[in-house]
């Protein structure tokens, strides 16, 4: 070997004079994450104090601490923009900390779109607290009024001129110690420096340099490689292991075994991934996944853990009844990986007292908390430091292979190996096989149109996995090992967005809430809203068709929520939408053009509309997806270059979820290992995005990191159906899907 | 069989000790050269996160022995330029923020660099060709063909 296999040269980075962990912008990250520790001490993290999110130093610099976490969404700069303006502080002195466990508050996974609207606007009130507090110091320290004090790059002057005092002097040797109040003033909109203005990101610079250190690039000395070998079935349980069969492979330390989990240990990369290929094992049969071809058959027979209803209004069914015309229809979202592109990776060291995890996880406190119960831990015994890992779009393998990291790392205690770190990296099978899935939904729509073509009735049914509280997702480090699953993270509340966002005077929508799923399910962007606002825009297509009106019209007319029309007409404005012009392509052409609308809103949050645009080759069955034109308003924009990068993200992601992507499996397991059996959508077929967005300052900011996807699947859908005349239900739309359904019109 | 693997990566000449000829030069450089530039995605040469230059051409460096590369010019991403000094191309990501979780930046820059070196003035068209084999799944793609064009007309100017 020469030399250390590669350290990370770490002294040289610290930047003379930094006492303290700080600014993500101008340090090394791994060196950030290894010596964490402030010179302060253990860091306060209740949530209801300001001190939890803020410390000031005496360098004028303000550190944010924040749980969640920046998964290339660009709420690191946002985050910090926000309390640049909240303390009249320039952004340079702003420094963020986020996920460590030992750090942080505990504000939630990073999920769901609510960084910015919910952790965001803890810390923006912890800050405003803050002010407000120093103001008032400020104003005794002086002698001057508070309401006649004004704050300058974190120096408190007299409106008038004359002396003033820094916030560091303010605060002198004592911390800050507040609770936050919830009734302290905000600065107002119009007062803002930063918000609002597109600041750039301050970890892109070292991403395209490869300065910047992810998850997999983190190397600890004496860290050990390891490998997971995975079960060749789901259910599969390990019968027989041959340690001989890698024997021969310099650099493999040991195979390690707990039950059916087996883990290649080794001095180098290579070795251990070498171990993984030639390591003979042999396993018990398992062929307890359904028959594919019959997904959705399986679906509806259940059994289920519960029927209950998402949402009632008046009588449908005697609505139903009545209606001049009745309408149904079923659709059905395929189930879909995360895909990540890079394999879940974490490293975990043991050093017999405290377990240490790094990982890109989602949700570094829950992580803890799983950590903690697998290994019969206090939760105060473990810590979990967040760093970025490639783009996880929900609950990937992060947390599994977390686990796995602790647990080898545990079970080497007391052995020639412990202490050391280990670095578990899956291979990209496993994240492809192994992944918490998208479940397959299933969902089943009626209507009744009034003599008028206004809805009068709306019906839907849902087949789902449970839901909160009711199924977490199992850990793979507890299940091979043989564990019972201590693990608190479930498929989050998938069942929102059922209920149809329109006026309609007699609807109900129920769910049947499936005992397990056909694998493990998992949130992923935008989960279950997207399905169920994809059935709902996609029948509210077929009904506005069937009450002959135009698809942007027929919404409006049951569109009650100004915000929401205001969003719909901007994005049919932009798109250069006219009422009743060009219903349906010209059919008899190689390629049929089309154009489809979407809106909706998602929960009692952020509104969004979409117009697609696509192509369809009428012999290859091809769709390309040429333009969307998003409408957005998530009320306050706090970075509007962050967003527009989240929206078009949004886009490319969900036109290949929608075209695309689907899981294959057969009776044992995931078959869809690799990016030829998994394809994603690529360059050539990437539409063009423009944006509508209605930026609402005084408002408070919603999130916006997963709700554009919801309007893209419907607004795609529609648009196919405006080029072909044919409706098709099934997600995702390739090539055969056409083909048969163009076969099946002609 | 260890073997010695003589390499000259972004203009300096070294020898590594790799313990099997057939080892990745993708570890390699990760692992004994502290070059994190080049990602592992997928380890079968169809994500392009792990794109090096050699000899100028873009290749997969997951799937490239280290044996192989012995004796020609290794180009890595740190190799193009720094966060103080960053190359035209890495310039250009930076001015379009054409970044999301980056995971796959280094192979999109790495593939633009092989390509905008034999083609100066390329239309959208031709740079979403040459592009195609590299994934992204954050879908970063409608930045990334700015920056790549803002790239080409820079480097076209300078
Ligand atoms: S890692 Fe080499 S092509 Fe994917
Ligand atoms: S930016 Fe995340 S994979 Fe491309």
């Amino acid at each position: 070997m020469d030399g250390t296999p590669g350290t990370l040269p770490r002294r040289g980075l610290l930047a003379a004079g930094a006492a303290l962990v700080v600014a993500f912008s101008l340090r090394n990250e791994a060196e950030a994450q290894e010596k964490p520790v402030p010179t302060s001490g253990p860091r306060p993290v209740p949530l209801g104090r300001a001190e939890s999110f803020l410390a000031f130093h005496r360098d004028g610099r303000v550190e944010v601490f924040t749980g969640k976490v920046d998964l290339g969404t660009g709420i690191r700069i946002a985050i910090m923009q926000m309390v640049a303006d909240e303390l009249d502080l320039p952004l340079s002195r702003v420094s963020l900390i986020e996920g460590d466990t030992d750090l942080t508050p505990d504000q939630g996974p990073t999920w769901g779109s609510l960084s910015i609207q919910v952790a965001g606007a803890a810390i923006r009130q912890a800050a405003a607290t803050a002010r407000h507090h120093l103001l008032a110091r400020a104003s005794a320290h002086l002698g001057v009024p508070a309401a006649n004090l004004i704050v300058l790059d974190g120096n408190v002057h007299p409106r008038v001129g004359g002396a003033s005092v820094s916030f560091a002097e303010l605060l002198g040797d004592a911390p800050l110690a507040l609770a936050v109040d919830r009734e302290a003033p905000r600065k107002r909109a119009a007062d803002y420096q930063v918000v609002g203005k597109s600041i750039p990101r301050p970890d892109v610079p070292g991403k395209v340099t490869g300065t910047h250190t992810y998850m997999q690039d983190l190397r600890l000395p004496g860290m050990i490689h390891a490998r997971i070998v995975f079960p060749p079935a789901v259910g599969a349980r390990l019968v027989s292991l041959d340690e001989g069969s890698v024997r021969g492979i310099p650099g493999v330390l040991r195979v390690l075994r707990r039950e059916s989990f087996i883990a290649i240990l080794a001095e180098d990369e290579w070795a251990a991934i070498r171990g993984h290929d030639t390591l003979r094992a042999e396993w018990t049969r398992w062929e307890g996944l359904p028959e594919q071809a019959k997904l959705y058959e399986t679906l509806r027979a259940g059994p289920f853990a519960k029927t209950d209803t998402a949402g009632a209004k008046g009588d449908a069914a005697a609505a139903l009844g009545t209606s001049a015309r009745r309408f149904e229809a079923t659709y059905d979202f395929a189930m879909q990986s995360h895909a990540s592109m890079g394999p879940s990776c974490a490293v975990a060291q043991w050093d017999g007292r405290r377990m240490t995890v790094w990982s890109a996880t989602q949700a570094t406190h829950w992580t803890r908390l799983e950590v903690a119960r697998m290994l019969g831990l206090e939760q105060p015994q473990v810590r979990v430091l967040y760093l970025d890992g490639a783009g996880c779009y929900g609950r990937n393998g992060h947390e599994d292979a977390a686990a796995q990291a602790a647990l080898i790392a545990h079970i080497l205690a007391g052995t020639e190996l412990a202490g050391r770190p280990i670095r578990v990296q899956w291979m990209r099978a496993d994240e492809h096989g192994w992944d918490p899935k998208g479940p397959p939904t299933l969902i089943a729509l009626k209507a009744g149109l009034d003599a008028s073509g206004n809805i009068a009735a709306w019906s839907s049914e849902y087949w789902i996995p449970q839901t909160t509280e009711l199924a977490p997702i199992e850990n793979l480090a507890l299940s091979f090992a043989g564990i019972a699953q201590k693990t608190v993270i479930n498929p989050g509340n998938i069942h929102n967005n059922a209920v149809p966002g329109y006026e309609i005077p007699n609807h109900l929508a129920t769910l049947h809430r499936l005992t397990e799923p056909p694998l493990r399910a998992s949130w992923i962007r935008s989960p279950g809203r997207m399905q169920n606002a994809y059935a709902i825009e996609a029948f509210m297509d077929e009904l506005a068709h069937a009450a002959g009106a135009d698809p942007v019209a027929y919404r409006l007319r049951h569109l009650k929520d100004e915000r929401g029309a205001a969003v719909l007409r901007a994005a049919a404005e932009k798109a250069g939408w006219r009422e009743g012009q060009a219903a349906q392509g010209p059919k008899d052409d190689a390629i049929l053009r089309g154009r489809g609308v979407a809106y909706a809103r998602y929960e009692a949050r952020t509104y969004i509309a979409c117009v697609a645009e696509v192509e369809v080759e009428r012999a290859s069955g091809k769709i390309r997806v040429t333009r969307c034109v998003v409408g957005h308003d998530c009320g306050q924009v706090i970075n509007p270059d962050g967003l527009a990068n989240q929206i078009e993200g949004q886009v490319v992601q969900t036109v290949s979820r929608t075209l695309i992507e689907e899981v294959t499996f057969d009776r044992s397991r995931v078959t869809s290992l690799d990016w030829a059996s998994y394809p994603i959508l690529t360059f050539p077929d990437v539409p063009k995005v423009e944006i509508a967005s209605i930026e609402r300052q005084d408002e408070p900011p919603w999130g916006a990191g997963e709700m554009a996807a919801v309007v893209i699947p419907p607004a795609v859908s529609n648009a196919v159906f405006d080029a072909t005349g044919v409706r098709m239900r099934s997600i995702p739309y390739t090539p055969e899907k056409v083909r048969a359904a163009l076969a099946g019109r002609a | 069989m260890a073997t010695d693997v003589a390499l000259t990566v972004n203009g300096s000449a070294r020898t590594v000790r790799v313990e099997d000829p057939q080892t990745p030069l993708l570890y390699v450089l990760r692992n004994q050269f502290a070059l994190n530039g080049p990602k592992y995605g997928c380890g079968l040469g169809q994500c392009g996160a792990c794109t090096v230059l050699v000899d100028g051409e873009a290749r997969r460096s997951c799937s490239l022995p280290a044996a192989q590369a012995a004796g020609r010019a290794i180009t890595t991403l740190e190799g193009l330029g720094t966060p103080e000094n960053p190359h035209p191309i890495q310039k250009a990501f930076i001015s379009e923020q054409a970044v999301q979780c980056g995971y796959c930046i280094n192979g999109m820059i790495m593939q633009s660099a092989a390509f905008l070196a034999k083609n100066k003035a390329p239309s959208e068209a031709e740079i979403r060709e040459a592009l195609k084999d590299n994934l992204c799944r954050c879908g970063t793609h409608v930045r990334i063909l700015a920056a790549v064009q803002r790239a080409a007309s820079d480097m076209g100017r300078g």
